[in-house]
């Protein structure tokens, strides 16, 4: 009991935001066409449910970000690992990497386009090339900064490279290699959304950028705050399971 | 006894240099095989796309590249957009910056701020704010301050919590002492609180500011009006293949001197802490 009021206090001041959004367009303190009154917006969200567009571009946008996140996770940790483990890759790839880091990832948004039109795969390719380096740099650093002691008596127990892989480098590296995909899927919703609004004909971007030329701006709040709650709420679900992955470090 | 401590410096000394010695050699090395790296990427680059195998659209050779954005620097169009997006992505995150800051600093000193604010960066901080990017078109228009705005919203919330748990961070004892020998609360924040919390607000800071040119970017794509994003818009639209590789490079090479920029300037802020004297 203590605890659910605890945390009612603690998320009051959204409560607050919510009300006074509400009473300032009910008001017409704001002009309501600029901002319409959030019960109208919950209301338009259940429209949007009822008529399926949002359940379909939502599909849509899950599909691709969760392929192009999925692809960067093991191409990036592969990469990263074997980087951290074979000195010759890490002195030629490396700089490679330090070259593409710095690379503001939406650069890529028109090249995609070019490369693979409009459709999925251009989405897809996007996410797997921007969310890759976070991930790369994440798993290099955990595996370089694993216990030597460690890969020293695994090798002397006679364990071959793969099992050194799995058994000692990786779980080593976990700590970093999961802050590093964190980065990712906080970087793959922001290229996402945006290489949607910008170019295509699906997606929630897309859906967001059409309600909002069609001047239906309650609809456009509405997919926007559900974007931004998804974006949120993948976050806490990944910290959940961060932190039951890492249970056994304690 | 003090001999024993001679031959052991001595020999920890010699140990030193020869390890200077190495890792020096190593450096050299390792910076050697990064040009070399960087000149076969463009090396291969240049090749793949003449050998027919790609068609000059979907890739264009390198050499074909660097001449178009060496005919817009002469044109002076390259200077133009550079000089638009880097003062739209600037101008938000010294904006974000300060207020960042600011706000980090007085959440960290007043219970009711940080109350109010705490679960709004909380919850706001994981949040792709960039969905509302249609909205601050509907408020702010299509120019420069709804571009710089969407900057800002994106590139804020790193610095605040970056600020708040840097002051969290700052030991009591520091604080203890200073308040001790009479400093005012003024001159604890600005000469005791902020430097200790310095390290953490520039980790903050060069979080934000890869940030700040992705969004600058994306606002230029999404709301045109030149600047290298709207450039390379244009360029896809048109399917001037040469236009949106030449964007890729501009960028890549303004992201990279921008972020070295800032760890230089860290460097040099910090160079009284500790992380400064372990690199050397």
């Amino acid at each position: 009991m203590q605890a659910v009021l605890r945390a009612g206090l603690r998320y009051l001041p959204l409560l607050f935001l919510a009300l006074a959004w509400e009473a300032v367009t009910r008001l017409n303190l704001v002009d309501t066409a600029a901002l319409p009154p959030l019960s109208k917006v919950a209301v338009a969200w259940i429209d949007l449910i009822r008529g399926g567009e949002l359940i379909d571009n939502a599909k849509a946008s899950l599909y691709r970000g969760s392929v192009g996140l999925l692809l960067a996770i093991f191409g990036g940790g592969g990469l990263g690992l074997l980087m951290a483990r074979w000195r010759l890759l890490d002195i030629f790839v490396n700089p490679l990497v330090e070259l593409f880091y710095p690379l503001p990832k939406s650069a890529l948004i028109p090249v995609t386009v070019l490369w693979l039109g409009f459709g999925d795969a251009s989405k897809i390719l996007l996410i797997f090339l921007g969310c890759m380096i976070p991930v790369t740099i994440g798993a290099y650093n955990g595996a370089r900064g694993s216990d030597h002691a460690l890969v020293w008596s695994a090798r002397s127990m006679g364990a071959n490279r793969l099992r050194m892989m799995w058994d000692v480098i990786l779980p080593s590296a976990l700590p970093e290699l999961l802050n590093g995909i964190r980065t990712a899927l906080a970087l793959a919703f922001i290229l996402l959304v945006s290489s949607e609004l910008i170019v295509s004909q699906q997606g929630f971007g897309y859906l967001i950028g059409y309600l909002g030329a069609t001047g239906s701006y309650e609809g456009m709040y509405a997919v926007a705050l559900t974007v931004a709650f998804l974006g949120f709420a993948a976050d806490r679900i990944y910290q959940l399971f961060m932190q039951w992955l890492l249970a056994w470090r304690e | 006894m003090a001999r024993v401590d001679d031959t052991a410096s001595l020999a920890g000394a010699e140990a030193r240099i020869s390890r200077d010695a190495a890792r020096r050699l190593d450096v050299v090395f390792r910076s050697g095989a990064g040009i070399f790296s960087i000149v076969v990427l463009l090396i291969a680059w240049e090749a793949f796309a003449r050998s027919g195998k790609v068609t000059a659209f979907m890739l264009p050779p390198f050499s074909a590249v660097a001449q178009r954005i060496y005919a817009d620097a002469v044109t002076g169009e390259l200077w133009r957009n550079l000089g638009l997006t880097m003062f739209r992505a600037l101008t938000g995150f010294v904006i974000a910056s300060t207020c960042g800051i600011t706000l980090g600093t007085i959440m960290a000193r007043s219970r009711t701020v940080r109350w109010f604010f705490d679960p709004i960066i909380s919850v706001g901080f994981p949040m792709p704010k960039i969905a509302f990017l249609p909205i601050i078109i509907l408020w702010l228009g299509l120019y420069d301050v709804s571009k710089i705005s969407v900057v800002i919203f994106e590139a804020i919330f790193p610095v605040v919590t970056a600020t708040l748990a840097g002051l969290a961070g700052v030991e009591r004892e520091l604080i203890w002492s200073g308040r001790n020998m009479g400093a005012s609360e003024r001159e604890l924040m600005w000469q005791v609180a902020l430097p200790a919390a310095l390290p953490q607000i520039l980790t903050g800071l060069q979080v934000a500011l890869p940030i700040a040119l992705i969004v600058a970017i994306i606002a230029e794509m999404a709301m045109g009006g030149y600047g290298l994003g709207g450039a390379m818009m244009s360029a896809s639209r048109f399917a001037d293949s040469r236009g949106v590789f030449a964007g890729i490079v501009e960028i890549a090479i303004v992201g990279y001197a921008l972020i070295k920029a800032l760890a230089f300037i860290r460097g040099r802020l910090l160079v009284w802490h500790q992380e400064s004297a372990e690199q050397h």
